[in-house]
């Protein structure tokens, strides 16, 4: 049983690894830079969550599409003020540039919203269920959490999969300069990107503070940092492979802490990360791409 | 045009740098300078910020009344940000600025940083809440207002024996931050002489402490119906939120570093119900409450913590002790050092955090452990 316990908590927090991942991934797909601002975007939506049952008194869904909103405004601008002018230079003045965001973003809630942490209200108000007499307790934030990670991953499969827009992102991502000249707006096909990725974002936010009540301006950046492992554990610009990535670094993390050591966790996931990059360097369900001369 | 740009600012520099030399050391009899620095930006500013005011409280307070001994306190805070090499700064800026005292640093890092410096100098020093041992034994005029840590961790195992609050001991601390570390190893080594039976010992480190459920569902699983959580208030909201949702309650007890969970933004206080913690400070007893008063003044209604108390008796006890051995403005930062360290020997001081508190040779402090229950979301005495 309880293993059991273990497993399902160590999917849950996979999961909102998961979601977070499937931001990087996005945006390492089409706009093939990576976003370290990204995990500070998280924490911006679970600010503006906060703020608003708390402060404004309304209710759970309000908060959630009000941060959605406004992360949404908030990726779409970042990506229009810091990365689109970086367009076509190097990689690493956009990487660098995406650290900078990150602080920009991180010293910026501290000046609005304070250094003292905030205790998030979960968005969760149902009891949890408990098997065995409270041996097995499955909170509500669990099933939640996995489901939104479930429907995210299923939308969004089918969205790139189905849609004009999602066409476009993986024509875009394939081979910019061919999509522009069959007359994609590459432009506009990455803020979109980024606007679905802070959406996710945001709602990764929401996820993760109900589950980890801490809110901080530094809330992101851990959280941020394992959902790009386990993006890359999973193959970095996949979709699938982001999903499985979060699920599997969860529980990796979560039996790590049980059954070997609570201060090792971290350095055993980077090991299993080194591990999977030496025998398939592309991550899990990455694809090989050959490079052309 | 970028020629003479460059000239006017590189004179205004020059001119910066001369006016700066010509305020600096203007020693008034009737002033003496007192200096602090803590992290008021960055992660740790709620500490910092906390010592700030009481600190600030403390000085008004003396300079409203200073017509009894006609001896006035200046005081000057400097940021550190909780980083050790920006707190030496801030201590060089501040000694150049003529300070005689310095009441920091507020975090152990940067007191462990400034500490050689301070000896070296001979100025004297007295930090509010570095509560490390390493701190007061780097030198004989290095003191501490706060418990070192293993002494608190020892105080904990004996009131818990005491009150016969355990059968079962669960222990969650943070192995990355020595804080935590000395408060478990002085409860470890207390809990074994009297027999404590500790039966779960787990942790985490700074960099994975976001989700500590596992934590909390080992000490479950070993049916601890006692867990010490010798860590800060922002851990101590996630350990109380997650155990509520799985439905467990053991009795939790937390240390000093916990005062403030009650003021969490957003924390739901009934969750902190039964929770016993040590603190030398109660904001709710009566002695306190002309205190607690001006702080929410002061911080737009927000309650003091044990932090801000430590900081207002750091200077009453350095303004007492001066007032005592007749230290005023002109006196030099190492005599007025020799001067206290020779007074602290025998130096009974009453504050906020306690009565009768006296100091050891090391610079440490001894006083009355006190623990509060929280009920109905107030400190009651335990």
């Amino acid at each position: 049983m309880q293993i059991i316990q273990y497993l399902i908590n160590g999917i849950s927090i996979g999961s909102v690894y998961a979601i977070i991942a499937l931001g990087y991934t996005m945006v390492y797909g089409i706009a093939k830079m990576l976003n370290f601002a990204h995990g500070d975007v998280i924490m911006v939506g679970a600010y503006i969550s906060f703020c608003v049952t708390n402060y404004l008194g309304l209710p759970a869904i309000v908060s959630i599409i009000a941060a959605m909103a406004v992360c949404t405004v908030l990726g779409i601008i970042i990506e229009k003020l810091a990365y689109k002018p970086l367009r076509g230079t190097s990689s690493l003045a956009v990487l660098i540039t995406a650290i900078g965001v990150s602080y920009f973003l991180q010293n910026a809630a501290q000046l609005i919203w304070g250094t003292a942490p905030k205790n998030f209200t979960s968005i969760v108000t149902f009891k949890p269920f408990s098997f065995a007499d409270g041996a097995l307790v499955i909170t509500g934030e669990v099933i939640i959490t996995i489901a939104a990670s479930v429907l995210i991953m299923v939308g969004l499969t089918l969205f790139t999969g189905k849609t004009r827009m999602g066409k476009a992102m993986r024509a875009v991502s394939e081979d910019r300069d061919a999509a522009q000249l069959m007359g994609i707006n590459v432009n506009q096909t990455i803020s979109m990107t980024f606007a679905i990725g802070s959406a996710l974002a945001a709602i990764a936010g929401v996820l993760l503070c109900s589950t980890v009540p801490t809110l901080q301006p530094t809330t992101g950046s851990m959280p941020g940092i394992r959902a790009f492992t386990a993006a890359v554990i999973g193959g970095i610009g996949s979709i699938p492979g982001a999903m499985l990535g979060g699920i599997l670094l969860g529980i990796i993390e979560t039996f790590s802490k049980k059954y070997i050591s609570t201060e090792f966790s971290d350095a055993i996931v980077f090991a299993v990360l080194i591990l999977i990059l030496l025998v398939k360097p592309t991550g899990l369900l990455g694809k090989q791409v050959q490079e052309k001369v | 045009m970028k020629k003479v740009f460059a000239i006017v600012l590189a004179a205004a520099m020059i001119a910066a740098m001369f006016a700066g030399c010509g305020s600096g050391s203007s020693a008034d009899a009737g002033t003496i300078k007192v200096g602090m620095t803590g992290p008021l930006t960055g992660g740790a500013a709620v500490y910092g910020t906390a010592v700030e005011a009481g600190m600030k409280i403390a000085v008004e307070e003396i300079n409203a009344a200073a017509g009894d001994s006609g001896l006035k306190i200046e005081f000057k805070s400097a940021d550190d940000e909780h980083d050790g090499e920006k707190a030496l700064n801030a201590y060089n800026t501040l000694k150049d600025w003529g300070m005689q005292f310095f009441a920091g640093c507020v975090t152990t890092a940067p007191c462990l940083s400034v500490a050689p410096q301070a000896v070296e100098d001979q100025v004297f020093m007295m930090t509010p809440s570095g509560s490390s041992e390493k701190i007061a034994n780097t030198g004989s005029n290095i003191f501490q207002m706060c418990f070192t840590d293993p002494n608190q961790g020892a105080n904990a195992a004996l009131l818990v024996a005491e009150k016969e609050m355990a059968t079962n001991i669960g222990i969650i601390y943070d192995s990355s931050d020595d804080y935590s570390k000395g408060l478990v190893d002085g409860f470890k080594t207390k809990g074994a002489e009297l027999g404590l039976n500790i039966v779960c010992e787990t942790s985490f480190t700074s960099d994975n402490k976001s989700d500590l459920s596992t934590q909390v569902t080992q000490c479950k699983d070993a049916g601890c119906d006692f867990v010490f959580l010798p860590f800060y208030a922002t851990e101590a909201a996630q350990v109380l939120t997650y155990a509520n949702k799985i439905g467990y309650e053991p009795t939790f007890f937390g240390c000093d570093g916990m005062d403030g969970v009650l003021t969490i933004d957003g924390f739901d206080t009934a969750l902190a119900e039964g929770l016993v913690l040590m603190t030398p400070f109660n904001p709710d007893a009566e002695e306190t409450q002309d205190f607690v008063s001006k702080y929410k003044d002061m911080m737009d209604g927000v309650v003091p913590n044990q932090f801000a108390a430590d900081g207002y008796d750091v200077i009453y006890s350095i303004y007492n002790a001066c007032v005592a051995t007749g230290i005023d403005g002109t006196t030099s930062a190492a005599d007025a050092c020799a001067k206290l360290e020779e007074y602290f020997a025998t130096y009974t001081f009453d504050g906020l955090t306690g009565s009768g508190m006296t100091w050891d040779a090391a610079g440490m402090i001894s006083k009355v452990p006190a623990a509060v229950i929280i009920e109905n979301g107030k400190y009651v005495a335990f």
